[in-house]
């Protein structure tokens, strides 16, 4: 085109806001035809329900771009192909989790009962029942143990990091740190914990502290994070107004700036608790494990629910009947299935603190 | 019980950077005092170094003396905590504590610092201090409700009744109604010429209308130029501010011819 | 009334003590964090240094403690990147699906269960992947050694257990699937409104409005999502313990079973018979993933704070 040429001012040409475009039930049109092309090999060749599913996705994933592609031009067809393959990523990421739980209850909730709660797996006679009492115990007295060492430290470190030491060096390297050691693996944390006590008490030293030792580790930079978030939220104006009536700034912290983020707080350690209670890898090495009942976090070994999933499915024994389900493989189902229910239960419980905690606005 | 309060020279930083300049006055007990000028030019700045605190800011500090009632608020003995339970302070935007009510409000300065108090002598303490703000008969029958539930209005006269709950001698105001409508707005004015009788006011306004209603003194503030400190160009009753100010920059912003 | 300011009765001492002593604890907890952080080093080392040099016997097949853990690594590293591969395009199409594809009433029950994926132990995971998932895989992986034998991939003979180092990655998968979904959500609802209408407003569709403006704006912040996410895969023990049968030497053949452990879980499967000289072969491996972990942390976390620190400029 010429430069220099201005051009010709003609009548304008009558503008169009329509374009060529699919019709609106496209997709769901192309999706019912999908299933039903899938339907015909899958039938032929007697494939399961599985492979229909992933036939009829792909079969979708071709046929609406390609017939976008015809109508709307190319960027149509890329813009209905990208949409089609997030929605199935989303599909694809729900599958496993559908899979685990319906797993977890099908095969865990036979095998919970009364007995299965309060009995511990220490037996006097061989037919004696067996249960998971003493891990439920384990698994409450170390995650509190986590909990007692790790809530204070975090939360005066949150509040070390907004109160006291915005902006300096030494915050900015804490706040880093932090980050950093939310990736910490388990297994380092307990090898942590496995060395400190070694060293201290000798190389065969178990107990359920070491285990809170470690858990706390991996506890704290989700308490500090999450504590730091909350308190950021609360507004400048409160500290200055709490200053403006001459309160102490550790009073106004204490007063007034925690308990208005009190709920935020308690949500987040509540999911705090929520993913060390599910850790195995550390408690493995310095918990051990023991059939009986243990309430003394510091004196000797403590079994704890995860720790007894993993060993109960390693050494599972022999199953009474030929070729049914060995006696520990059960075990280890009903205590997943109890250890997703106390897990779910957290979360749920951090959810709803969060909410009745949440500062009343008075509507 | 109030106080007047005598500034001298003082400057104020914030880490090396000199915000205001220079400001001399003598701010009369019993009086309002407003403080105008243009955004920027340090008279909230100005307000909150009368009761330490600009302190809340990493970095800030002052060079001058500020003497209320004769006594200099930034000896080394004294304590700014001490400091602002004597001069209370009102802001911007209306800030009730959102976990109390209405009640725990007017009561927080005395039970923030765990002072005991009888039931009946807290109950008088939160009437009388409504009743100063003007909001007891609105809220009398709610008082155990969250103070967030008022309106914008109203939350500013709480925080009004909860800073002269402790029974401070001066009364600082940081631009009170720039967040409230014009009847709210009306109500505070009304209100601080009650308080006047009681209380040293000192006012921050960018509502020029405002300081000739409600103030006794005025002083202007003014920027050099764009970056350099901010310093107090002309200090006088309101009247006479008003109607025939000494300095020419004064009559330029009043009348609104800036610049 | 008090006419001082410097008011005895209300001592002054005693707030500026509480001030004191209140900020001492806060300061002390904050070294708290650092001086774990440290401890974690220091006695990693003390326990795990001496590992690094003992007689050949203590290193099974291997003659050096680099001999020994070489596998353990490479195996640890595969896994990982297993992992990603899986996990990462699925990530971000379902952050996609939930910052700016689904409706917020379907947007929310899908963060939800992605959370929820989130909360499971890891140990109810390997349990799954060991008697579902690893099950279900076998047959496939005979498919892949019949079909696709000619890749080095999947050049078998195929696991007739399937517990193999790709249903260990695969598992693993899952498992990074909610953090990296959380952080890339995250970013991409941070994208400027107004970048995302510009582009609109140019005719863009919404696959090109999210390539115009939504990637650009989160790119740091996908880049560190990937790295957390390859962190926790690293690190990651009981799952890839159960799920793995591990078989020694490197190999890429991702369906047989003839592959290394990874270091996480070599340790939770070997410290029980540990001899105290065994024990502290197996810390020194520790310590190799403690720093490797670290640095992709590390490496993770100095991106975001560029990227931050550039956006605030």
């Amino acid at each position: 085109m010429s430069v220099t040429t201005a051009p010709v001012r003609t009548a304008p040409e009558a503008v169009s806001f329509t374009a060529a475009r699919l019709p609106r039930i496209a997709p769901a049109l192309v999706a019912v035809v999908a299933v039903a092309a899938a339907a015909l090999p899958v039938l032929l060749l007697g494939w399961g329900p599985v492979a229909w599913a992933i036939l009829s996705a792909l079969v979708f994933l071709v046929a609406l771009p390609v017939w976008a592609g015809v109508v709307e031009g190319r960027r149509g067809a890329t813009d209905r192909l990208m949409t089609g393959l997030v929605w199935t990523a989303c599909a694809i990421a729900v599958v496993p989790l559908a899979s685990l739980l319906w797993t977890v209850v099908d095969r865990g909730l036979p095998r919970i009962s009364s007995t299965f709660l309060t009995f511990s797996m220490y037996r006097t006679s061989l037919d004696q029942e067996v249960g998971i009492y003493h891990a439920l115990i384990g698994t409450l007295l170390i995650t509190i143990g986590a909990a007692v060492i790790s809530v204070p430290i975090g939360i005066m470190a949150a509040i070390y990091l907004i109160e006291y030491g915005k902006g300096s060096r030494l915050a900015g390297w804490i706040t880093f740190l932090v980050d950093v050691m939310t990736g910490i693996p388990s297994i380092v944390a307990g090898l942590f914990a496995f060395s400190v006590f070694i060293l201290l008490f000798g190389p065969s030293y178990r107990s359920g502290i070491g285990g809170s030792v470690a858990l706390s580790l991996l506890m704290i930079p989700v308490v500090v994070r999450s504590t730091e978030e909350m308190l950021r939220l609360v507004p400048a104006d409160l500290r200055e107004a709490s200053y403006a009536l001459g309160v102490p700034k550790w009073r106004t912290i204490v007063k007034v700036v925690l308990p208005t983020a009190l709920g935020g707080i308690v949500t987040g350690v509540t999911l705090a608790i929520a993913r060390v209670v599910g850790e195995t890898a550390p408690l493995l090495l310095i918990a051990g494990l023991t059939t009986r009942t243990n309430f003394n976090l510091f004196d000797g070994r403590m079994t704890t629910l995860p720790v007894l999933i993993y060993t109960q499915n390693a050494n599972p024994g022999i199953a009474e009947t030929p070729g049914g389900t060995p006696p520990g493989v059960e075990i280890a189902w009903g205590a997943a299935l109890v250890l997703i229910v106390i897990v779910m239960l957290l979360n749920l419980v951090a959810r709803v603190i969060g909410r009745i905690f949440a500062p009343k606005t008075g509507h | 019980m109030a106080k007047s309060i005598t500034v001298d020279s003082l400057d104020i930083y914030y880490g090396d950077f000199l915000a205001v300049e220079g400001v001399s006055m003598t701010i009369k007990a019993r009086s309002v005092t407003a403080f105008i000028g243009p955004s920027g030019c340090g008279k909230s700045t100005f307000l909150r170094s009368l009761n330490r605190m600009h302190e809340v800011i990493p970095g800030a500090r002052v060079e001058g003396k500020v003497m209320v009632d004769g006594q200099s608020l930034y000896d080394s003995a004294v304590d700014p905590v001490a400091v602002r339970r004597q001069i209370g302070m009102v802001f911007q935007r209306p800030n009730p504590f959102p976990t109390m009510s209405i009640y725990e409000n007017v009561l927080a300065g005395n039970r923030l610092n765990s002072k005991k108090m009888k039931k009946s002598e807290a109950d008088d303490v939160v009437e009388r201090s409504l009743k100063g703000a003007n909001l007891w008969n609105e809220v009398k029958d709610r008082l155990g409700k969250p103070g967030m539930g008022l309106s914008g209005g109203q939350q500013q006269r709480l925080c009004i009744a909860r800073a002269i709950a402790v029974e401070p001698q001066v009364l600082l105001m940081d631009e009170p109604c720039s967040a409230l409508d014009p009847i709210s707005t009306s109500a505070i004015e009304d209100l601080i010429h009650e308080l006047k009788t009681d209380y040293t006011i000192v006012i921050v306004t960018h509502n020029m209308q405002q300081a000739a209603r409600v103030s006794d003194e005025t002083g202007f503030f003014n920027l050099k130029a764009a970056g350099e400190p901010g310093h107090l160009v002309e200090f006088n009753s309101t009247q006479k501010m008003f109607a025939n100010p000494d300095n020419e920059a004064t009559e330029a912003y009043i009348s609104g011819r800036f610049g | 009334m008090a006419t001082t300011v410097v008011a005895e009765d209300t001592g002054r001492a005693r707030p500026r003590l509480g001030d004191r002593v209140f900020s001492r604890l806060a300061l002390a907890a904050g070294i708290a964090i650092l001086a774990a952080l440290a401890g974690v080093f220091i006695f990693l080392a003390i326990e795990g240094v001496p590992g690094l040099s003992k007689p050949a016997e203590f290193y099974g097949s291997a003659t050096s403690f680099w001999g020994y853990v070489a596998p353990l690594l490479f195996g640890t590293v595969l896994a990982a990147v297993i992992a990603l591969v899986v996990a990462v395009p699925l990530a971000w199409g379902v952050a996609l699906v939930v910052s700016h594809y689904a409706p917020k009433s379907i947007a929310t029950p899908i963060a939800y269960v992605i959370d929820l994926l989130a909360a499971v132990p890891s140990v109810v995971f390997g349990l799954w992947g060991i008697s579902v998932l690893a099950r279900e895989l076998q047959p496939a992986y005979v498919w892949l050694d019949e079909n696709m034998g000619w890749l080095p991939f999947f050049a078998g003979p195929a696991s007739g257990t399937g517990r193999t180092i790709l249903t260990a990655g695969l598992v693993l998968a899952i498992m990074i699937l909610p953090i990296i979904t959380a952080i890339s959500r995250e970013v991409f609802a941070q994208t400027p409104r107004l970048h995302e209408e510009a582009a609109l407003a140019l005719g863009a569709t919404r696959w090109e409005m999210i390539r115009m403006a939504v990637f650009p704006y989160a790119r740091s912040g996908m880049v560190s999502a990937v790295m957390l996410g390859l962190g926790r895969a690293l690190g990651e023990t009981m799952a890839v313990a159960m799920v793995l049968s591990p078989g020694g030497g490197i190999s890429l053949n991702l369906i047989s079973s003839s592959n290394p452990a990874s270091i996480a879980s070599n340790i939770a499967a070997n410290y029980k018979e540990g001899t105290p000289g065994k024990i502290q072969v197996l810390i020194a491996t520790g310590l190799v993933l403690f720093l490797v972990t670290f640095l992709v942390n590390f490496a993770a976390r100095w991106i975001v704070t560029r990227s931050e620190r550039k956006l605030h400029r």
